[in-house]
């Protein structure tokens, strides 16, 4: 592992026990390490160097641990102003984030690691042919030997690459193995050592260029049916299904007409990704002719594949997903819900909106007191007469009509949520169903408990409608 | 001889144009299946005995209830929650207050509520839910329902056995008065509420529907007393004597069985 300036300071060094680190630094925070971490937080940062620095990039395990990052920068240097002001960026880059680094630029993998681990300087560039003489000082440990390799080499009085280097081979290769020399031709370049690059997760797209530019719809339409299978195809190499697709139109203008479409599920179904898309044709302006029509999988999801229900147990149901999708590209993704229930005594908070297609938690609204069809979207004031404290009203005005109480079942208090906020503490409504002479039957409530100012301003309200 | 002869060649020809007729209607191998209310009364009055499944069928609110069509509305979902499956709901304006539909027996994991906004709009996601086979059932609260419209509609929920029930709800009193238009629709009923039975303590009892059956394609119209939906979705025949429609004969009997 490493240690940082300020552990250096107290003498904490790498590879030293826990123990003694300990009795160093009594309030020492031990943490076990985390090698899979490591790993992923550096194919992050391998991901993002291969999209600024160059194509190939990998984390740097060689050592044993994830401990770094390798890239082949030939070719690309000139692309960041030569060797030195690249290795500049990427360590100041990296310090930005709050990281510390070291970089080198070798001949060989097997230099630039021990370069960069064992050499001082913060960026070293060693100068073509310049090898064995950065290597010559390092210590053995900076070859990536296994233990036991090194622990023998030390038995032996060898301490620095130089020396090692210097010795015969054979005599070297029957003690040790032949992963020694391995090492040693690998940081001198005489064999070579090959870097697999990560690979990016980038989106599948394809795209089509026309000779002609076209315009018609149905031109468009035929060309969209061309495309969606080869996009499908691909897709399918990675198991993956579509949740947002973009269709780019480039025009000969110069300007870019998009179709965007989502999915509730992963899709790989040319033919509904194909209707989805044409659904939308007549929203796009083609102008003077579209040159180049391109499809990106902007979003794409693994196919889950799901057990199919045994016809001995349940029926199955229908898959909708596709209708979700259509209907949600023509109304708007917002516009298409389902109600699920909120732990509220408050009528307008009792019900959310969740995603068509959301998971059922299984929960109900408590089953007790009957509910309007219909909820007005806020409580409208009514005229009211009703003797205190909890008589329902003998009859009320609503929207300029007088209806009289035929009947009436009630009060449903209701207490303000005094962890919403201050207003609502004392705050309480009294609701009532209640039945007029024509038998039409209203949901009204007052705000107040009817004795009590604090608890509201005793005035009625109109707020739901029953069958 | 001859009179006999005459017959035996006749009846191949009316077979042959019934066939042909099915054949236009385009349902000739399938025997309409139907959800019943479970209420004799209603059902004997309707072919098949029942509502029929793949078919359009219309609900609007009578009289103060055009505007809001709640008892409609409850009614749609009584039917809707009687069908296996997901319901799709499309509305223009929101204000469909769910526990009032889990309490018809409509739960809120089955309905997909969609927000249109046009009428036109929201015929297209109707038909669009009746020609996907996999939902239940769809309702739709829709003001305008041209003939053509409605066609569609019938034609769409035929092809796959979705039944599909149009919630006529107008904007404005005045054009409550376009319910009166023909339509393709099978059936076309009329919800009204009326006073619920008196209580001997203060409450209000089961909510009571007049049921107006304005039309129903070869059948006979018929207005019931009903109560309204029960947890189930069901709706019940009143306890008190039947309107006169519906008090003749076999029905008076199973009336009074029923009362028993």
């Amino acid at each position: 592992m490493s240690a940082d300036l300020a552990a250096r300071k107290i003498g904490v060094t790498p590879g030293i026990p826990v123990a003694k680190a300990q009795a160093l630094y009594p309030d020492l925070t031990i943490m076990d390490a985390d090698p899979d971490g490591d790993r992923a937080g550096l194919e992050a940062l391998a991901l993002w160097f291969q999209r600024r620095i160059a194509p190939i990039v990998a984390v740097d395990a060689s050592g044993g641990l994830p401990d770094g990052i390798v890239m082949d920068t030939t070719g690309t240097d000139h692309l960041h102003g030569g060797e030195p002001a690249m290795l500049e960026t990427v360590v100041r880059r990296l310090a930005d984030s709050g990281f510390t680094a070291k970089a080198t630029i070798a001949g060989t993998w097997g230099a630039a690691h021990a370069v960069t681990r064992y050499g001082r300087g913060r960026i070293v560039i060693v100068p073509d042919g310049g090898v064995p003489d950065a290597l010559c000082n390092l210590p053995i440990e900076a070859l990536r030997l296994p233990a036991a390799v090194i622990e023998g080499l030390r038995t032996l009085g060898i301490s620095r690459i130089g020396k090692l280097a210097a010795m015969p081979r054979a005599p070297l290769t029957l003690r040790f193995g032949p992963e020694l020399e391995r090492r040693l031709d690998q940081a001198y370049g005489r064999v070579a050592e090959p870097i697999l690059a990560v690979r990016p997760v980038d989106p599948v797209s394809v795209a089509r260029n026309f000779a002609e530019p076209i315009g018609a719809a149905e031109t468009i339409a035929r060309y969209i049916g061309k495309l969606v299978p080869v996009l499908c195809e691909g897709l399918d190499a990675r198991g993956d299904g579509i949740r947002l697709l973009d269709l780019l139109l480039h025009r000969v203008d110069s300007q870019t007409q998009t179709i965007r479409i989502a999915t509730a599920r992963p899709a790989r179904d040319a033919k509904h990704l194909t209707r989805l898309l044409c659904e939308k044709i007549e929203t796009i302006d083609p102008g003077y002719g579209i040159e180049r029509m391109e499809l990106v999988a902007v979003l794409a999801e693994p196919m889950e594949v799901r057990q199919r229900v045994s016809s001995l147990i349940e029926e199955e149901e229908a898959d909708i997903s596709g209708l979700i999708d259509t209907l949600a590209n023509r109304v708007g993704g917002e516009s298409l819900y389902r109600f699920a229930p909120v732990e509220s005594d408050i009528p307008e908070r009792s019900v959310c909106r969740v995603p068509a297609l959301a998971p059922d938690d299984g929960t109900t609204w408590p089953a007790g007191w009957p509910r309007p069809t219909r909820l007005l979207s806020r409580p409208e004031p009514v005229q009211a007469m009703a003797e205190l404290p909890d008589q329902p009203p003998i009859f009320f005005i609503w929207r300029g009509i007088r209806h009289r109480v035929r009947c009436a079942d009630g009060p449903e208090r209701v207490f303000g949520e005094w962890w919403q906020g201050d207003a609502e503490l004392t705050i309480a409504r009294d609701y009532f169903r209640i039945e007029d002479t024509a038998g039409d039957r209203f949901w009204v409530f007052r705000e107040g408990d009817g004795e009590h100012g604090e608890t509201g301003s005793q005035r009625w309200f109109m707020h739901g409608l029953f069958a | 001889m001859t009179t006999k002869g005459s017959q035996a060649q006749k009846k191949p020809a009316l077979e042959a144009l019934q066939a042909t007729i099915a054949r236009i209607e385009g349902h000739k191998n399938r025997k309409r299946a139907v959800l019943p209310f479970g209420v004799k009364a209603i059902d004997t009055r309707l072919p098949g005995g029942g509502l029929a499944l793949g078919a359009l069928h219309e609900v609007a609110g009578g009289g103060n209830d055009a505007l809001n069509a709640t008892a409609a509305a409850l009614f749609a979902a009584g039917i809707a929650a009687r069908t296996k499956g997901k319901v799709l709901w499309i509305v223009t304006r929101q204000d469909i207050f769910a526990p009032a539909l889990d309490q018809a027996g409509l739960a809120a994991r089955r309905v997909i509520h969609v927000e249109a906004s046009s009428d036109n709009d929201a015929l297209a996601c109707f038909e669009e839910g009746l020609r996907h086979g996999g939902l239940g059932s769809v309702v739709a609260e829709v003001g305008r329902l041209t003939m053509t419209a409605s066609r569609r509609l019938q034609i769409a929920a035929e092809g796959t056995g979705t039944i599909g029930l149009a919630v006529r709800r107008w904007r404005r009193q005045t054009e409550a008065a376009d319910f009166g238009q023909p339509t393709a629709s099978t059936t076309r009923w009329r919800v009204s509420v009326l006073p619920s039975a008196p209580l001997p303590v203060p409450g209000v009892e089961r909510p009571r529907w007049m049921l107006e059956l304005l039309r129903a394609r070869s059948g006979e119209c018929a207005d019931f007393e009903v109560e309204g939906c029960d947890a189930n979705g069901r709706i019940e025949s009143c306890g008190v004597a039947l309107p006169a429609s519906v008090a003749d004969g076999a029905h008076q009997e199973e009336a009074e069985q029923r009362r028993a």
